[in-house]
This record gives C-alpha cells, structure tokens and sequence, in this order.
C-alpha cells in the first residue's frame, strides 16, 4: 500500500541520520551545560541561560543565518576550517545536522536540568561518605538518577532535529539528496505543481515517524522511572 | 580518638566548639533543635568546610585550618547515617550494602557483609528496593552500608528522627550492638535524651553552637543547672547499676549500685548486667522521717546536697544517697518540710515509673 519512492527514502534515511548526529552532538554538550546551569554558581549564569535558550524564542532563520555568516566558507569559522582542514559545513549534511543541533540545544539542556535539580544533594553527599570520588558519584549516582531526564531530552531532540527546517534551509540550502530532510522535501513537493498528493505521502510518513518515536520513549520513560524508583 | 575544635559564623548563630571522643565508645552530643548539631556532623564528614578549628581522628588530621588541610569526605574513612535514610533509589538493598565497600581496603579488623546482615538482621530485604522497606528497615540498611565502608569513625544524626516511635525500640538495640559487637566508636548526635542515656558513654551538651557541658552521662544528669538545656520533663539522674537477682514470682528485678538496691519491673537480664536506670525527678518524692506501711519499693535514706535556684512552683534538689539522685518538689512542700542543704531525707521512687526505656545498658542487653 505504502511503498516509498526512491526519492521519499531518500529524504526519510537523512532525515534520520541528521536527526541522530543530532542527538550526538547536543547529548554530551547538553549534559554539561545542564549541569553547570544545575550545580554551578558563576559568573555570567544568566547570561549562559538565556544564550541557551535563544535558539527557542528566536526565529530559526536568524539562526541559519548566524551559522552562514559564522560557518560559511567566508565566515571566521569556516574560512579557517577550509584553510586547515579542508572541511566544508555549508550545504552539507554535516551543516544540517548542525543546524538541527543547535534548535534542539536548549530542550536537551531544560529536560536534564530538570531531573538534574529534582535529583537529592543529600544522596550525592551520602555517596561521597561512603568513599566515592566527584566523578564516581555522578556516573553510579546522579547518572542513573537522571536518566529519565536525558531519554527526555533524547527524544525531544530527535523529534525537534527531524522537523527543523527554517535554520537548515537557510544554512545548508535544499540540496536532494544532501541536505533535503523530510521537510524540506515536502516544501519542495508543495512548491511544484502537481507535487501535492507527494507532499501528502510524505506529511502521513513525518506522523508516522514522530508518533513511534514519542510512543517509544514513553515506553523508555515508564522502563527507566520503574528502574529508578524500584 | 576523635579532637575536634571547630569555628563557624552561620547565619543564625556562632558555633565555637571543641570536644573528645574516645575509642571504642559512644559519644553522644546532646542539644535542642537548630543549636548546631547536624552542622557538626557535617563538617566533621567533610560535607561543610568550618572556618577555622581542627578536625582529627586518630592521628590523621582531616582538617585544620592553620596548615590548611582539607581531606574530601570520600578520604576520610568515616561512616555517616543520616536522620534521613538517603538510602540510593536506583539501587537494591545488597547494593545499596555493597557501595562503600568497593572503595576500602579490607584488612583483619574488616566488617564483612554476611556479619552486618546478621547483626542487622537484612537477610530477607537484601533483593528489595528502598521504595518497598519500612522506616525502620530503610534506616537499618542504612547504618549497615555505612559499617561496610569500613569506617575509623561512625557519626549518627539522629537517626531515629524519622522513624516512627514505636520503631525506634526496634533500631536502639542494633545500635547498642554496633559498638560492642564491632567495637566502633561513635558519635551520636540527638535531642532525645533518652536516647542519650540509653547509648551513650559520655555527652557533649550543646547550646546555641556552644559547649554547655562534657562529661560521662551520670555526671552530666546529676547536675541541676543543665536542666534547661537536658529538658526539664525527663530531667533526672542517671544510675549505672548491675543486675543482682530477679525474683520470679513477683518478676521483680534488683539492681545493686551505689546507693543501694533499686528494684525495677520488666528487666529479665542475666545476673552481672551492668544497666543505667534513669530515675527521673518528678518521679522521686520526698519524706523526712522513713516511711512505713507504703507500697513503694525503693526508699533511699540521702542529704540535700544542692538545692536548684530558680523561681517557680517547682524545685529540683539533688540528694547524696551514696550517688546523686534528684528529686523535684513543690515550692510549698520544700517550704512545709522545712528542706534545706545538708537535711536527711527519704527519697522514695516507684518501681513501676521505672520503665523498660529508663533502662538502658552501658553494654549490650540482651533482648
């Protein structure tokens, strides 16, 4: 009934492996931030606050842009990049995976840091008595503890990485096969005459795809609470 | 044993401190709410810097301000139980056990898991998560998972504050346990002065994050002008005594200490069982000439000693009857009596005010 054209597949296994790199990218630096916003007091915390979460209040475009003028081949970034290493990010599916790393920053950071305040200093503090260093402490006590947190953040980023579309368009362009995402090929599919029955095969696939992924993690979510809470 | 000498401007109040604890003994520090006490645990575990002061067990020094040492808590080998169990969510019982046990190193004083779970008794919960144990049952595994890190030093917050009241007979005798079974020292911070006089050795009373009083428990209980700081309902003095005989029929025990014999009810301990009673002073009244035809048991022939100045209705005096026993009076029977320092007196203690929890062992009783 549903057999995807070789152009739907296309755009369907990008969209993924941008989603997923994605997700790579934002879960360690997502993991760190939330915790220096969680535990540290510093200097310039508003400020790193609210930075991280410009991204959610900005328009996306502004954000491609930003990318563009930073990580072009003209920009202070790129320019260097392609200078020493030869790297281009501009209008690849590296840049996308960027771009949709960026919007999907500060949900990671907000679910981590969520679970990461609601998480009992005393516990930490029982755990350092009985012998563990900082670092054992937070991957036999904190980490577990969050884990609920960081499948949160896990999926919202996914889903939020699979439907961005106005900072990847801006940055990384519309390139098939290269930088078209599931929704930049539905726009494209609008776009044309005649494309609409395309766009509509692709918009039950993105429903499809986002509805197994939050049915997945609740599933996750309901595994690590049990694990967590015995 | 332990030194500690500690300085700290918080926001409510100053602590300046110091005090001793000694091997292979119960150390209780003894105070009312909010005067400082958790704050010295804290800082002796490692989890507060104080400002300035010195914290030695043994011959490490764990923190001293003057040659600025600070050893992290998880180097400082000291058990810590907490008022609140703060037992790890994610983990199981047995692991729960088993998380400080990892990080020593084991040599022949070691405490090993399968004595814990006896001495404990958590054999049956060993599979179970923290979320499906009792109050008391969380705080037993507790106090296990702090002995199997292998402490110098065990240091108890309250630890029966949340539990229920009925609970905490249940966790007192495996404290008592601790000391004599492995032979721990301990520092035992409450506001429960029974607690206190069950388990401890010698009592640091705390006041306003000042040292009011130190001494042994009898010597800190006999004296009249602790009592707005020991609490003035269950004030009273502090016997230590031995079990001398029980007589069957009547299940009447002696005690013999050193005023004379005291005979209790409810105590079925072997002969030779050295046992503290509390005799608390509203329980002990007063008659000038001895007493004939009465149905108290225990009458002690003494001298007014010290007599408490205060205002008030109500007087404590402590009275020589070979060791100091307190009595409180109205203000108008000291008066109609004529009581004065140096006058004997009868004092006279019901046996059945003295109950299961007045008593308790400066070693372990039996259960």
């Amino acid at each position: 009934m549903f057999s995807p054209t070789p152009l739907e597949t296309e755009a369907l296994l990008l969209s993924l492996k941008v989603a997923f790199w994605s997700v790579l990218i934002t879960l360690p630096l997502g993991l760190l931030t939330a915790w220096l916003l969680a535990r540290k007091k510093f200097y310039g915390h508003a400020l790193l606050n609210g930075v991280v979460h410009l991204p959610l209040v900005l328009p996306p475009v502004v954000i491609g842009f930003f990318l563009l003028a930073m990580l072009g081949r003209q920009g202070p970034i790129g320019a260097f990049l392609l200078d020493t290493f030869g790297i281009t990010i501009a209008f690849t599916w590296q840049g996308a995976a960027i771009a949709s790393a960026i919007m999907a920053f500060p949900l990671m950071v907000r679910a981590i840091r969520l679970s990461m305040e609601s998480v009992d200093l005393g516990l930490e503090d029982a755990a350092r008595t009985l012998g563990a260093s900082p670092f054992r402490v937070f991957y036999s006590i904190t980490l577990p503890l969050i884990s609920p947190g960081i499948l949160a953040g896990v999926v919202l980023s996914f889903a939020r990485s699979l439907g961005e579309f106005g900072a990847t368009i801006t940055f990384v362009s519309n390139i098939p096969g290269e930088t078209r995402t599931l929704p930049l090929a539905i726009f494209s599919l609008v776009q044309t005459p005649g494309g609409e029955a395309g766009a509509l095969r692709l918009v039950v696939l993105s429903i499809i795809l986002a509805l197994a992924a939050l049915l997945f993690s609740e599933y996750l979510a309901a595994r690590a609470k049990r694990r967590v809470e015995g | 044993m332990l030194e500690v000498s500690l300085s700290h401007q918080f926001d409510q109040f100053r602590m300046d401190l110091a005090f001793e604890g000694e091997a292979g003994s119960i150390t209780s520090l003894f105070g009312r709410s909010g005067t400082g006490k958790t704050s010295v645990i804290n800082m002796i575990a490692g989890l507060i810097k104080p400002q300035s002061g010195f914290i030695k067990v043994g011959e490490d020094v764990l923190f001293d301000s003057t040659q600025n040492i600070f050893v992290p808590p998880e180097k400082r080998r000291l058990g810590t139980i907490f008022q609140d169990d703060r037992l790890f969510p994610h983990l199981n019982v047995r692991n729960n056990l088993l998380y400080g046990a990892h990080a020593s190193t084991p040599n022949n004083h070691t405490i090993t898991f399968d004595s814990v779970v006896d001495v404990l008794d958590v054999v049956q919960l060993l599979e179970r998560k923290p979320s499906n144990l009792s109050g008391g049952e969380k705080q037993r595994v507790a106090i296990g998972r702090a002995l199997l890190s292998q402490p110098r030093l065990l240091l108890m917050d309250e630890p029966l504050a949340s539990i229920d009241v009925q609970l905490r007979s249940e966790i007192l005798p495996f404290i008592e346990n601790l000391r004599d079974t492995f032979g721990l020292t301990v520092l035992y911070v409450s506001h429960a002065i029974e607690e206190v006089i069950r388990l401890a050795d010698k009592m640091v009373v705390l006041s306003d994050g000042k040292k009011a009083a130190e001494g042994d428990v009898e010597e800190i209980m006999s004296r009249l002008d602790l009592h707005p700081l020991t609490g003035r309902f269950d004030a009273g003095a502090v016997l230590s005594t031995t079990v001398a005989g029980y007589e069957q029929d009547y299940e009447l025990a002696s005690l013999t200490f050193a005023g004379g014999v005291l005979r209790v009810t409810g105590v079925n301990l072997p002969k030779g069982t050295p046992l503290r009673a509390h005799i608390r002073a509203r329980d002990v009244s007063l008659m000038l000439e001895r007493p004939k035809g009465t149905s108290i048991l225990n009458v002690f022939e003494g001298r007014i000693v010290e007599i408490s100045d205060e205002d008030g209705p109500q007087l404590d005096l402590k009275i020589d009857i070979g060791t100091p026993l307190i009595a409180r009076v109205t203000r108008k029977s000291f008066n109609d009596l004529g009581l004065e320092n140096g006058k004997t007196v009868f004092a006279m203690i019901k046996a059945v005010a003295i109950d299961r929890r007045s008593l308790g062992g400066t070693t372990t009783t039996t259960r």
